[in-house]
């Protein structure tokens, strides 16, 4: 790890500052020598903790602690996808200290983004990438590039992709803007250092979520190699409005297949509209691997994907049942 | 009696209170701190390695590379395995060998500067993944500890498998794993004038005395190792890895204290792994099921030549299990570049157990035959390979009492045919065994006038309860209280003991233990100057005969002593070498599948183990417990990845190696069947550190065989090997 200097919010933003909150991430990156910030901006004091939940929405502040949104009544009332995909991730203690915001910049797993030894287009662009032909179990199907097929591998933004939340973003100088978090991450292309829209200096605020039917029946259903402390192979944050049997709204997102959270739309076409039935529910989650680009290792993942849409449907299925 | 008890381990309210210092915890007067700068490719030799900007940095004081490296003797020590590298040529062998090493005032100095050391390279072809060069396997020069010869044939297995009512003819592939202790390999060195003190991580105090005196060419009696605990071990503290020599050389430079720790990362490249092993097995047996013809072949992955050689023994285990008239195994080695594999909890044993007892479920398949049955019907009464006895086999309980708790009898045979709603529900079963290995080895125990007891031997406790049950041996010989037994172990200053590996440890360290107590007895109890010493006993500072006592001070103020105390030098009797001497158990898994997402969980466990007579029943269970986690995580997680172009560790991080966390662990219910074995050791004890890991990768693969009808082959078993 190289020296840095921690400094408190305000000053001008200078090239090679970081902004620091929980830091579970960024200090790995750090000791691994995968960055390297000069300044470290300490955010503790200076964004929001505070969970506003309402009957008509959501508005967590970026300094809020997973565990803390995860266990909050009415996030687990009203939307219980969020809940469940903050809960699935990481350790206790990772989850005490990781923040919303922080967890939505969470940067990749691949192993060759993490390790300098190997080259890397998302650490050097165009140095690279042995992942894609190399060990790519846990990579992309969906959206990677031929520069970089690495994953986003954060459980949060599913549920907040899959009922559309808007991510406040502060600029230097203050100006404040809202951008959907459909169109945060940007797709790798041939610039994937470049992972989201985010300006320089710029930061995450707040997260504002709308609260809905399917929200509040919803899910989050994750895939992993061990039972708990494991990134998803595979998760689906799935939202069903069901009203006299009858699909009104869908929400499918999926996890761990892609750079960013990747929302199913046609899925949620396939449903809506169909009666609430094993048969559509089938159907709709057989699409779910549609379009999937395995690179030899991570093929399995489109079938794992449909199979994890159906649990999803299911599972939220049973519970408007009861 | 406290031996055999259940009882708080001696160093556990220390381990609990942070008052036992691990070897990273202690510190010197001018300490410095070296990080060791490792390669990045895989063959090759390096061209040049810049220093300007790392020197330049703040606090640095050296940086170590071949160019100003030390000369050590790399010739002498015949026991020294591992000399590379040591930084005594450019040559690189592998991504990740250690390359130079960077010694600053502070830690977070040492870091920085190490990541600003500049090597350049001429790289050359590597070999990276072992299955591309099977064709080139040749066969090793050491094997086994020199215990057998890498290829033996009884009968011929050939011949016998023509007509054979069933047959299996299976390859079985177990990745590279790595032993991940919780405690990172650490060093911290200082010399005084040619005289080495080195506080370290290690199983064998004695190895890295001997390994460090033998590279720095001064007397064994210069160098003194302390390691009074180890925050586990599993096989890759058991060498006396580099980097050790490394942080001295480093000392000797600066002409300071140095402390070097590897890190989490460098922990996948320096100390050994359990190697990548491709077995072939095949099995025959008649219509009754009784065994015609074993053939075991097997490959395993190792180093360069020039680092040296290390064989993962897998078939040793298929020389002695089952009875059988033909039995053939061979053992072979494939180079590749990486670096030297190492012993790994049960090496040899766990990934040829998985092979051996993977092929016997399918051979009970194949004959519509329970498991459980099959193995009794072929029971062995004798080694068949050598054609000795068994020193002790209570392998026969094992399988009733583990079948019987396991409730094995509920089990339905045809795979898929156990479910619970979405889950499928899968009972598979194998054996383990492990041999009973014992060295020669010392202590020393002292009785002090009030009555407490000293013991003291330079052995290790890896967390295994090497303290509880040296106090507990000497304990009922002297016959006090176990809480006024002190034991101390981990200094190479006290009477030699071997490496705590091989699960032999209680084996060497308690027969000296009780010889030296024997000796301390009769000692004091001539001390009273009576005669009718058959009639005396020891009783908690007191030495009573039928009529008369006298404590053991005034026995010690009779004889003008402070003190008696005796050492003891036990060693393994002649007469073991005429017996095959193996720990024998059953285990018993039960998983939960899910039918849809395939994940697996294991949900039931019970091992019956034939473990001689159990010393201390505590520290026992938790090293059959910890092994059966042990061995679920080699089933259904661990896996070292490497790329198959650069040659480097794709996972090198205890975030993407996974081993089990609390959830994916059931109840364990162990059991134990003491069948006493004193031939090994008068005290009738087997080593247990690794039989119980021995047979649940088998017992896993089976029962999501059971569950599922899909045969997996190659560990570990995750969900995408069952989605098809």
């Amino acid at each position: 790890m190289q020296t840095f200097e921690l400094i408190a919010p305000g000053a001008a933003w200078r090239d090679g500052d970081a902004f620091i909150a929980g830091g579970t991430d960024l200090l790995q990156l750090m000791k691994n020598e995968v960055v390297a910030p000069r300044r470290l901006v300490d955010l503790s004091d200076a964004l929001s903790h505070d969970i506003v939940a309402t009957d008509a929405n959501l508005e967590l502040g970026a300094l809020c602690g997973m565990n803390q949104t995860a266990m909050h009544d009415g996030v687990k009332k009203q939307w219980p996808a969020i809940s469940q995909a903050l809960l699935s991730a990481a350790s206790p203690q990772i989850r005490n200290m990781g923040t919303i915001g922080g967890n939505l910049l969470q940067r990749t797993r691949c192993g060759y983004f993490r390790d300098v030894g190997f080259p890397c287009n998302k650490r050097q662009p165009g140095a690279g990438c042995p992942a894609i032909r190399g060990d790519n179990r846990e990579l992309a199907i969906f959206g990677g590039s031929a520069q970089c097929i690495a994953t986003h591998p954060s459980d949060l933004p599913v549920a907040l992709m899959a009922f559309d939340a808007e991510l406040e973003l502060t600029a230097p100088g203050g100006k404040t803007r809202r951008v959907p978090i459909a169109g945060f991450y940007r797709p790798p292309g041939d610039t994937p250092d470049i992972e989201t829209v985010l300006l320089p200096g710029e930061m995450i605020v707040k997260v504002h979520v709308q609260s809905s039917a399917a929200a509040r029946n919803s899910c989050y259903v994750k895939v992993r190699d061990r039972t708990s402390f494991a990134f998803a192979l595979v998760s689906a944050a799935v939202g069903l409005d069901i009203a006299n049997h009858q699909i009104r709204d869908a929400r499918v997102a999926l996890g761990g297949v892609a750079p960013m959270p990747w929302r199913l739309t046609h899925v949620e076409d396939a449903l809506r509209g169909k009666p609430a039935t094993a048969e559509a529910f089938a159907a709709a989650a057989a699409c779910a691997g549609d379009g999937a680009k395995g690179a030899g290792g991570n093929d399995f993942k489109a079938e794992l994907a449909r199979r994890t849409v159906l649990r999803g449907l299911h599972t939220v299925a049973e519970r408007e049942n009861l | 009696m406290i031996v055999g008890q259940s009882i708080d381990r001696q160093d556990g309210r220390r381990k609990v209170l942070g008052q036992a210092k691990y070897a990273a915890e202690a510190s010197a007067d001018g300490m410095a701190h070296a990080i060791l700068v490792q390669s990045t490719v895989a063959a090759g030799t390096i061209s040049g390695i810049d220093t300007s900007k790392a020197r330049a940095m703040p606090g640095v004081l050296e940086i170590l590379t071949p160019d100003n490296a030390d000369k050590l003797n790399l010739k002498q020590g015949a026991r020294q395995p591992v000399t590379f590298p040591l930084l005594q040529g450019n040559e690189v062998l592998y991504s990740g060998q250690h390359v130079a090493v960077v010694v600053a005032e502070t830690l977070q100095q040492a870091q920085a500067a190490a990541a600003k050391v500049s090597v350049r390279y001429r790289a050359g072809e590597a070999v990276t993944i072992m299955d591309a060069v099977l064709s080139q396997a040749y066969e090793p020069k050491k094997f086994d500890n020199g215990r057998s010869k890498p290829d033996t044939k009884v009968g011929d297995p050939d011949a016998a498998m023509q007509g054979a009512a069933a047959m299996v003819d299976a390859t079985y592939i177990t990745p590279i794993e790595h032993h991940n202790p919780m405690e990172l390999h650490v060093a911290i060195a200082q010399w005084n004038g040619d005289r080495l003190t080195v506080r370290t991580a290690t199983q064998a105090i004695s190895g890295a005395q001997e390994t460090l005196a033998t590279l720095f060419d001064i007397p064994k009696e210069n160098v003194t190792v302390i390691c009074p605990f180890v925050g586990g071990g599993f096989g890759c503290k058991g060498n006396t890895w580099p980097h050790v020599a490394l942080t001295a050389m480093a000392a000797r430079k600066v002409n300071r204290p140095v402390k070097l720790e590897v890190t989490r990362q460098q922990m996948f490249t320096s100390n050994g792994y359990r190697a990548r092993t491709v077995q072939k097995l095949k099995l025959a047996a008649d219509s009754d099921g009784k065994l015609l013809a074993i053939r075991h072949d097997g490959l395993s992955q190792t180093s360069q030549p020039s680092t040296g050689e290390f064989a993962e023994t897998v078939g040793v285990e298929s020389r002695m299990l089952y009875a059988c008239a033909n039995i053939a195994t061979t053992h072979r080695l494939v180079s590749v570049n990486q670096g030297l594999p190492t012993f790994m909890r049960a090496p040899g044993e766990a990934s040829g157990n998985f092979a051996l007892e993977s092929a016997m479920d399918e051979l009970a398949v194949a004959l519509s035959m329970d498991p459980v049955e099959l193995r009794l019907r072929n029971y062995a009464e004798f080694d068949p390979t050598s054609g000795r006895p068994f020193a002790s086999k209570g392998l026969r309980a094992c399988y009733r009492q583990g079948a019987e708790a396991f409730n094995w009898s509920r089990r339905t045979p045809p795979p898929g045919s156990m479910r619970d709603g979405r889950v499928l529900i899968g009972m598979g079963m194998a054996t383990s065994t492990y041999p009973t290995n014992r060295m020669a080895a010392s202590a020393l125990v002292r009785m002090m006038a009030n009555g407490d007891v000293l013991v003291r031997s330079g052995t290790q406790d890896l967390g295994t309860g090497t303290y509880t049950t040296m106090a507990q041996v000497a304990a009922d010989v002297l016959g006090v209280p176990v809480e006024r037994v002190r034991v101390e172990l981990g200094d190479s200053r006290f009477p030699p003991a071997p490496v705590s590996g091989g699960s032999m440890t209680s084996a060497s360290v308690l027969p000296a233990v009780q010889q030296a107590a024997f000796q301390v007895r009769d000692k004091l109890l001539a001390l009273t100057g009576w005669n009718a010493s058959g009639d005396l006993r020891l009783d908690n500072g007191v030495v009573r005969g039928p009529d008369r006592q006298m404590s053991v001070g005034d026995a010690m103020a009779r004889g003008g002593v402070p003190s008696v105390e005796a050492t003891a030098n036990t060693k393994p009797s002649p007469d073991a070498d005429k017996y095959t001497r193996h720990a024998f158990g059953a285990q018993f898994a039960e998983v939960r599948i899910d039918a849809d997402l395939r994940t697996i969980k294991v949900s039931r466990w019970v091992g019956a183990f034939d473990c001689g007579k159990v010393i201390s029943a505590k520290t026992a269970r938790s090293q059959l417990i910890g092994g059966i986690v042990f061995g679920i995580g080699m089933a259904l997680m661990e896996e070292t990845r490497v790329d198959p172009e650069f040659g480097r560790i794709v996972n090198a991080n205890i975030a993407e190696y996974h081993m089990p966390v609390n959830a994916d662990i059931p109840d364990i219910q162990t059991i134990v069947v003491e069948s006493p074995d004193t031939i090994s050791t008068p005290l009738g004890l087997k080593g247990i550190g690794e039989l119980p890991t021995v047979g649940v990768a088998a017992a896993i693969a089976n029962a999501v065989w059971h569950a599922t009808g899909t045969r997996v082959r190659e560990l570990p078993i995750r969900l995408d090997k069952l989605l098809v």
